[in-house]
């Protein structure tokens, strides 16, 4: 071991620990300069594919019987919810403690933000206990970037409003990239609820980022104003050329990916929508839509799934979909993100307070 | 005693209400204009106290229709004293004090409060506007007949759109005899569906709920509308869209009684402003973005309406520039976007954000002061914003070629909440007169003051 910060190790360790760095650090990586994961419209194409290398090798930890690593041990990693969630406040939860952090879970409900404590104070708070990251979910978009200016932590964002949520984009790249190969050139379906959706728009940048074709499809009351049905998007949109079908259909055809998003019961009734019943008949992803698709077409969902509104139950569950193991790649892919942004560094550079 | 006199001498003075523009002196003796003359010898006022003012543009006092001072109710964010501080310091000497304060300035007695404090340690005139409706609740109409003996200037809910349109149709035709404007805020709130920035490319990137423009055009057409039915007087605040531009040519053609304002905000920052990178468009959004110092109400709107609001000011069509000076807390912007407070901190860089117009030969220096001084005054209807003999001698005296550097922190204003924070400016008003006094000099310090604060 030629880092003093790291504790001393014993051979059992070492080994465990030599094994998540042939992950990531056998070779100079853009990603050390990195503090946050906030969006990932800021990152380049080595570094999401240096994360997705990375999280190849965290599956292999994630996966096997004793789930258990001394990477990330004496760190702390605060999950700061502000938001309901399962999959991915225990994904994080689940990454943080194989990786061997202290990772310790803040709700909204069960905090002193219900006694109407700031989120500036809140995060203050937090800060004045040393921690080494923090995992933000918020209802607020912009939210990680606010906070990120009044914290030393590592700010990883967990979904902000309708902003980005980059983990799932990284573990939809990485499920789709166990599947395809090369993301390049392959042709993305999504389909729901555009306008609100957080999933949605950091998986656009996502997947054109690495040379993918994105189109979107969903109800004209749930695309932006400013985008029309039936058109490409112009690439200062910070969309890329994104293409917004005019019925479902045409999105699908030819997809090598279909990703239904959630249609929450709000957009019903703040009148987006005339009904459920009709949402499903016009938009749901069932097997006739998916038979547009090319043969073996991944349908993926970023959950929580509403059976037979936006997804029938049968492609669901049937042998398209990687739904289930898109749960699972999720922890291997928070795992490389949190070795990335936390890890002890063997090279620091003069802006790289992660070391103290 | 004799009256004390000043002369401010070899200055290029502006003053639109006579459409004059040359060089000059302007003699003022007590409170009052006492000349405007060609230029003369030092000697020859060996009575008066000489500001020299060579190089230097001489323009009546700056009047401001749409200022919240925040006093009574929200002392931590303004006072009457810190709010006219702040204006003298940007060559305003009138200031129209809107009536979201706690309490609502609904009632004669919170207006005589407002008055009376403001004329005991005010450094400049404040002029009360009235509310609409009672508590600006957009229920019931506000006592108007009480609030215009009592001397308010004009009705607004301001913050507030009165969004009944029977309440607006009949606060129009009550206002008729009352020979007032009604100011409304307009913004259909069914239509702007709890949008926190102007709709379009920067609010879909950002994640942000969007305001369409529509919000704002469809209730300044029905109040267009409305005020024709009635025959009152209408006044639209802080215009921000084209489609309010049309329907406000349109109306104007038709012979309706309307004025509009446009603030310095809505004439020079675009919504790519919200990025926090004082207009840059990043490829990546950084940690500098979601400047809660960018949120307002009407939100900043794309460069293509900002464009036409320009042009509608320079032609005429928009009357007059209002500040919409709305200061707040540093807990109000240190949050995030949705929760950040609506409002920019505007009074003490208005004159010279927009001159950045004039420097640009978008606007004329001539339309600039006339939209500043005679253009409120005219809406007033107040014997004030000209350097006319016998008139009060409020005037402003600005360095065009000085540049300086915002630093919120260092603003007379309580608050701090400026995007502009750490841009350069170019032109300065260096000095403010307010009834013949000197109440702001940027080489001195201010006077002392009439009064404690609060």
């Amino acid at each position: 071991m030629t880092n003093p910060t790291k504790p001393a190790a014993s051979g059992q360790v070492s080994r465990q620990l030599a094994e998540v760095e042939e992950f990531i650090d056998v070779k100079p990586s853009e990603l050390k300069q990195r503090r946050h994961l906030i969006d990932l419209d800021d990152l380049s194409v080595t570094e999401i594919t240096e994360l997705l290398n990375s999280a190849e090798g965290m599956l292999g930890i994630a996966s096997r019987g004793m789930r258990k690593t001394p990477a990330l041990r004496g760190k702390t990693i605060i999950t700061m919810f502000f938001e309901n969630s399962t999959r991915t406040r225990v994904s994080f939860e689940q990454a943080g403690k194989v990786l061997g952090a202290d990772v310790i879970n803040v709700t909204a409900s069960a905090s002193s933000v219900s006694k109407g404590e700031s989120l500036l104070n809140t995060v203050k708070t937090l800060q004045a206990m040393q921690i080494d990251a923090l995992v933000v979910r918020h209802p607020d978009s912009g939210a990680p970037y606010f906070i990120s200016n009044h914290t030393e932590a590592a700010v990883v964002n967990a979904g902000d409003g309708m902003h980005a949520h980059p983990t799932q984009s990284l573990l939809d790249l990485f499920t789709v990239r166990n599947h395809v190969g090369d993301i390049e050139g392959k042709k993305i379906a999504i389909v729901g609820d555009i306008l609100y959706s957080r999933v949605a728009r950091s998986d656009i940048i996502a997947f054109q980022k690495m040379g993918a074709h994105v189109t979107v499809a969903c109800p004209n009351t749930l695309l932006p104003n400013e985008w029309q049905l039936g058109s490409v998007l112009d690439k200062s949109t910070g969309f890329g050329d994104l293409k917004i079908a005019s019925s479902v259909d045409e999105a699908i055809d030819s997809a090598d990916v279909v990703m239904p998003l959630r249609i929450q019961q709000e957009r019903q009734d703040a009148g987006h929508l005339p009904s459920f019943r009709e949402y499903s008949d016009r938009w749901g992803v069932n097997e006739t839509r998916m038979a547009l698709a090319n043969d073996g077409a991944l349908l993926m969902h970023p959950g929580p799934m509403n059976e037979g509104v936006e997804i029938s139950s049968d492609v669901a569950h049937g042998n398209q979909s990687v739904i289930q193991e898109q749960v699972k790649n999720g922890v291997a892919v928070r795992m490389a993100v949190l070795y990335a942004l936390c890890a002890p560094r063997k090279s620091t550079s003069p802006d790289n307070n992660q070391e103290s | 005693m004799a009256a004390r006199k000043l002369a401010i001498t070899g200055g290029r003075v502006i003053d639109p209400k006579q459409g004059f523009d040359g060089l000059a002196d302007v003699l003022i003796s007590g409170d009052v204009i006492e000349d405007v003359t060609s230029c003369s010898s030092m000697e020859s006022y060996e009575d008066y106290e000489v500001v020299n003012a060579s190089g230097k543009i001489v323009a009546p006092g700056f009047v401001d229709l749409h200022t919240h001072l925040r006093d009574p109710g929200q002392e931590w964010k303004e006072t009457i004293l810190s709010g006219t501080r702040a204006a003298a310091h940007g060559g305003f000497t009138t200031v129209c004090a809107m009536p979201n304060t706690d309490p609502v300035q609904d009632s004669a007695a919170v207006v005589d409060d407002v008055t009376r404090r403001a004329s005991h340690y005010g450094l400049i005139r404040v002029l009360p506007i009235g509310a609409i409706s009672k508590g600006q609740k957009g229920k019931h109409l506000s006592p108007m007949g009480e609030l215009a003996d009592a001397g308010v200037i004009g009705f607004s809910d301001d913050g507030n759109p009165v969004s009944d349109a029977n309440l607006m149709r009949q606060a129009l035709s009550y206002s008729v005899g009352l020979g007032l404007p009604i100011i409304n805020h307009a913004e259909e709130k069914q239509i702007a569906a709890g949008g926190v920035m102007s709709a379009g490319r920067v609010a879909t990137r950002l994640g942000l709920a969007g305001m369409p423009v529509e919000a704002e055009s469809v209730m300044v057409s029905r109040d267009l509308d409305l005020a024709d039915l009635e025959g009152a007087r209408l006044h639209i605040p802080h215009i921000s869209t084209i489609g309010s531009l049309i329907a406000l040519r349109s109306a104007k053609e038709r012979g309706v009684d309307v004025t509009a304002e446009v603030t310095p905000h809505h004439l020079t920052l675009n919504d790519d402003w919200v990025f926090g990178l004082h207009g840059d468009v990043p490829d990546a959004v950084g940690l500098e973005a979601y400047d809660t110092n960018t949120k307002v109400n009407p939100p900043l709107r794309s460069p293509d309406h900002v464009n036409a609001v320009i042009e509608a000011l320079s032609e005429g069509l928009i009357d007059v520039i209002a500040t919409d000076h709305a200061p707040h807390a540093v807990t109000d912007k240190a949050c995030t976007y949705n929760e950040a407070a609506y409002g920019i901190n505007v009074l003490e860089t208005a004159f010279s954000s927009v001159f950045a117009l004039v420097d640009a030969g978008k606007v004329s220096i001539n339309r600039l002061i006339e939209s500043l001084t005679s253009g409120p005054a005219g809406i007033l209807n107040k014997d004030i914003g000209t350097l006319t003999k016998g008139y009060s001698a409020d005037v402003a005296i600005i360095d065009l070629g000085k540049k300086w550097v915002v630093v919120p922190e260092k603003f007379e204003s309580k608050s701090t909440n400026s995007p502009l924070s750490g841009l350069e400016l170019k032109s300065r008003v260096i000095i403010t007169i307010y009834r013949g006094e000197i109440v702001f000099s940027l080489a001195g310090h201010l006077p002392e003051t009439h009064g404690a604060d609060r």
